[in-house]
């Protein structure tokens, strides 16, 4: 039985965390599973810091603010410092190493970093470090199968955007093979 | 059936709203319910409907009378700040038996309050949403498809009793997405000869009012309107119980907060404790019976809430004395964790014996 | 039955044969009936929806032979707005008072005006409440003393009255805006031919159009009608000048769109082609 991930994604504004995590969302609405996710929508939205929770589940999903995730992905050091304590032990963190320099490993916690800005920019993929990140997320935690993460892909991305689906696909291996 | 999609509360209740036949959308801006009007202004130029961002939510409601009193199917939407502002036209909807649906994506309060999620305008939802005597049927969601499913029963239910009804939904569910499977398109709707949409000279005129003068004359509306308040509160309780069979600890809790003691009852049955959950959907009509049916097997009960404390009150009504009834909340846009309500599930068991 | 064209005055189809509610001497009667022989000049009354608000005029929803809606205090251009919407082919008008149109309502009638719904709005200014017994209205004349300005307005305290057609004359929704009184029956005339043409406005589509009546309120000024009248030509009429305050059509204009895009020549954005 596919596991239950309860999943934080965080960032700055405008980094696509929240997009990140629809995708994760769309995943689990294509494997037809219990699902939810739900934004930060405070004074933080307006310029600072955003980050979601996603829950994916067999059962129905109580609270869907995520307290405790098993799952971080993170892009920046004030989310980092944030979050970091809260992840669940046996925890899994996925850490952009251009945007946190301070990176610090909790016991039990598995902090998995890569400089995925850094990576963007490297191989023309400005604006992307979300999905290489959660390329990398997928390959730690397997929140789907691979075909379900591609169609996830393109129905996320809107028809006037198909542009965008091959570039995002870049960025999606190129997390995966790091 | 339509296909499952992942849907914003917000929109949900948006979309669900445009197929029950809801072509005319009046509103104002706030936080956490904007993604409704955003969702109706792309909407319902598509639709051949109106979207019309009103000059401030006194405006919006008053529109909303107006459309009303025409026949059509129409509703308003705001937040808590928004909905003090309208209980004027809500009142007026009520006196003058007007059916539209009004959303309330609630906040903290009091005053400007905060734009974190709450359910603290319970007590004004359903005890004094407007002046006068008077009620409007509250529904409140506790899932992005309720949001859907609840609007959609709310245009029925308006137009059947000729009743403004309430969706009491709060910022979590307003913003979060979950899968939802939307309602079919509604083709059929009942008629209302009442309408004051021109008479075409073929009947006399219509009058669209609440004044009457003379003591008596209101006092006989008012007296008949309960009547129909009574068949409401006879048909219309909604609930659902959850694990409630043997419940010797039962938790009452609705909408958001409903989701997070679930997961606390779920806990502590498995610990062993006989605790269920009554999850009231109609908040007015409060749902007696699903109470009612429990006080065979409870020994106390535990009202969760997003507030200080509002409809332990109407839990309190019902049980009457004959078991303890204890409130565990957060307010001001703090959201109670399944932690919290389980150490309170857990506390009471051991204080009742449980 | 007697020939029509023997019969020089009988009540209009549109006015209910019910005895009125107003005082005696009030103009609210005079002004009941001429939008009631506007409503029959234009064969209108099947497809007219009346306003009535909160005022000395709420129980004229009795009187007129047309669907009528009772509004909130205020609120009458907002649930006129709400009414047009649904029925946009439809003649919809309010008929409020100066408390109601310029006091609690002023944030409805600006935003109705400038959003140039097409409604008619009659507007009663007759200085004071009626209803609740003679208070300061928003349109109570410096040193007019009413119940609650027993020493007279002071502006000092109190501020200054509004000049509602002046004001709204300055918004782009506004098609059609008129000061007419009913004291003499050369101005009754006149204050007919406003209402008339303010209903065409509306069926043409041609903008908001709004009509103020300069009135009396005999009762509680403490005059006989005649008296009133001759208050209101002394005092009334110097400070709220009878006249055309805005007429698109007048100033050569097809309606408030075409009127408001010329005021505005020279911003880009507004006369931007198509895509709308």
């Amino acid at each position: 039985m596919p596991k239950t991930h309860n999943i934080i994604l965080a960032g700055f504004g405008g980094q696509g965390v929240l997009f990140a995590g629809k995708l994760i969302a769309t995943a689990g609405l294509i494997e037809d599973r219990e699902l939810s996710w739900l934004p930060s929508y405070g004074p933080e939205m307006r310029g600072g810091t955003a980050n979601c929770s996603v829950c994916l589940s067999d059962e129905p999903i109580g609270s869907p603010l995520v307290l405790e995730p098993d799952a971080l992905l993170v892009m920046n050091q004030p989310s980092f410092d944030k979050f970091i304590e809260t992840v669940a032990k046996g925890g899994v963190v996925i850490a952009d190493s251009t945007m946190i320099p301070k990176i610090t490993m909790p016991f039990d916690v598995s902090v998995y970093t890569i400089p995925a800005t850094q990576l963007s920019e490297e191989h023309d993929l400005k604006g992307l470090a979300n999905i290489i990140m959660l390329g990398k997320l997928f390959k730690e935690i397997d929140f789907c199968s691979a075909e379900t993460l591609d169609a996830a892909l393109v129905k996320c991305i809107p028809a006037k955007k198909q542009h965008l689906l091959e570039p995002n696909r870049k960025a999606l291996a190129l997390g995966m093979d790091y | 059936m339509s296909e499952k999609v992942l849907m914003k509360g917000n929109e949900a209740l948006a979309e669900s709203a445009i197929r029950a036949g809801c072509r005319y959308f009046f509103g104002y801006p706030i936080t956490p319910q904007t993604e409704l009007a955003a969702y109706m202004a792309k909407r319902m130029p598509k639709e051949n409907g109106v979207y019309l961002q009103a000059e401030s939510e006194v405006a919006a409601i008053n529109m909303v009378y107006g459309a009303a009193a025409t026949g059509a199917r129409t509703m308003t939407s705001s937040s808590s700040p928004g909905i003090s502002l309208k209980a004027e036209g809500i009142s007026y909807l009520v006196g003058a038996d007007l059916p539209a649906v009004i959303i309330n994506v609630q906040r903290g309060g009091p005053g400007l309050g905060g734009i974190q999620p709450s359910q603290s305008d319970y007590w004004q939802a359903t005890r004094a949403m407007g002046h006068g005597d008077s009620h409007l049927v509250v529904y409140a969601p506790s899932t992005v498809q309720e949001m859907a499913d609840y609007v959609y029963h709310a245009f029925d239910i308006a137009d059947k009793y000729r009743t403004p009804v309430m969706i009491l939904a709060d910022g979590m569910l307003g913003q979060m997405m979950e899968p939802v499977v939307l309602p079919e398109r509604k083709t059929e709707f009942i008629e209302k000869p009442w309408a004051a949409c021109g008479h075409d000279n073929k009947r006399p005129h219509n009058v669209v009012n609440s004044l009457y003068l003379m003591a008596d004359d209101l006092e006989r509306l008012n007296i008949e309107r309960f009547e129909r308040y009574a068949e409401i509160k006879a048909t219309e309780q909604r609930s659902e119980s959850f694990l409630c069979d043997d419940a010797e600890i039962v938790v009452v809790a609705f909408g958001a907060s409903a989701r997070i003691a679930r997961t606390a009852v779920k806990r502590a049955r498995e610990n062993g404790i006989k605790v269920g959950l009554i999850r009231p959907i109609s908040l007015w009509p409060f749902p007696e019976r699903a109470i009612e049916r429990t006080m065979d097997t409870a020994k106390a009960y535990l009202s969760v809430e997003m507030n200080m404390g509002q409809m332990v009150d109407d839990v309190r009504l019902v049980v009457n004395g004959r078991r303890p009834v204890e409130f565990f909340g957060h307010t001001g846009g703090v959201i109670p964790t399944p932690v919290e309500v389980y150490i309170q599930i857990e506390n009471l068991a051991e204080k009742v014996g449980a | 039955m007697a020939e029509k064209s023997n019969i020089l005055f009988e009540r209009p189809e549109a006015l209910l044969p019910v005895q009125n509610t107003y005082c005696p001497g009030c103009a609210h009667g005079i002004v009941n009936r001429l939008v009631a022989e506007a409503i029959d000049a234009l064969g209108i009354e099947g497809k007219t929806i009346g306003i009535a608000p909160v005022g000395c005029s709420v129980t004229s929803y009795n009187f007129y032979a047309c669907d009528m809606i009772q509004a909130a205090h205020g609120r009458a251009p907002a649930v006129a707005t709400g009414v047009k919407r649904v029925l946009p082919d439809h003649v919809v008008f309010s008929y409020q008072g100066d408390g109601d149109l310029a006091s609690i309502g002023m944030a409805e009638t600006v935003h109705a005006a400038t959003r140039g719904e097409k409604i008619t709005v009659i507007f009663i200014n007759n200085a004071i409440y009626g209803m609740t017994g003679g208070q300061m209205a928003p349109t109570s004349l410096p040193n007019q003393t009413t119940q609650t300005s027993p020493y007279g307005r002071d502006v000092t305290t109190a501020g200054f009255p509004i000049r509602v057609c002046e004001l709204l004359s300055t918004l782009d929704g506004v098609a059609y805006a008129e000061r007419v009184t009913v004291d003499t029956p050369k101005n009754v005339r006149k204050a007919k031919k406003a209402i008339e043409k303010a209903f065409t406005y509306q069926i043409d589509g041609v903008g908001y159009s709004i009509i103020e009546v300069v009135a009396t309120c005999p009762t509680n000024w403490g005059f006989t009608p005649q008296g009133a009248f001759h208050w209101m030509r002394d005092n009334m009429l110097p400070y709220y000048p009878l006249g055309v305050y805005k007429d698109v059509k007048a100033d050569g204009y097809k309606d408030i769109y075409e009127a408001a895009a010329a005021r505005a020549a020279e911003c880009p954005l507004v006369n931007k082609e198509g895509d709308r």
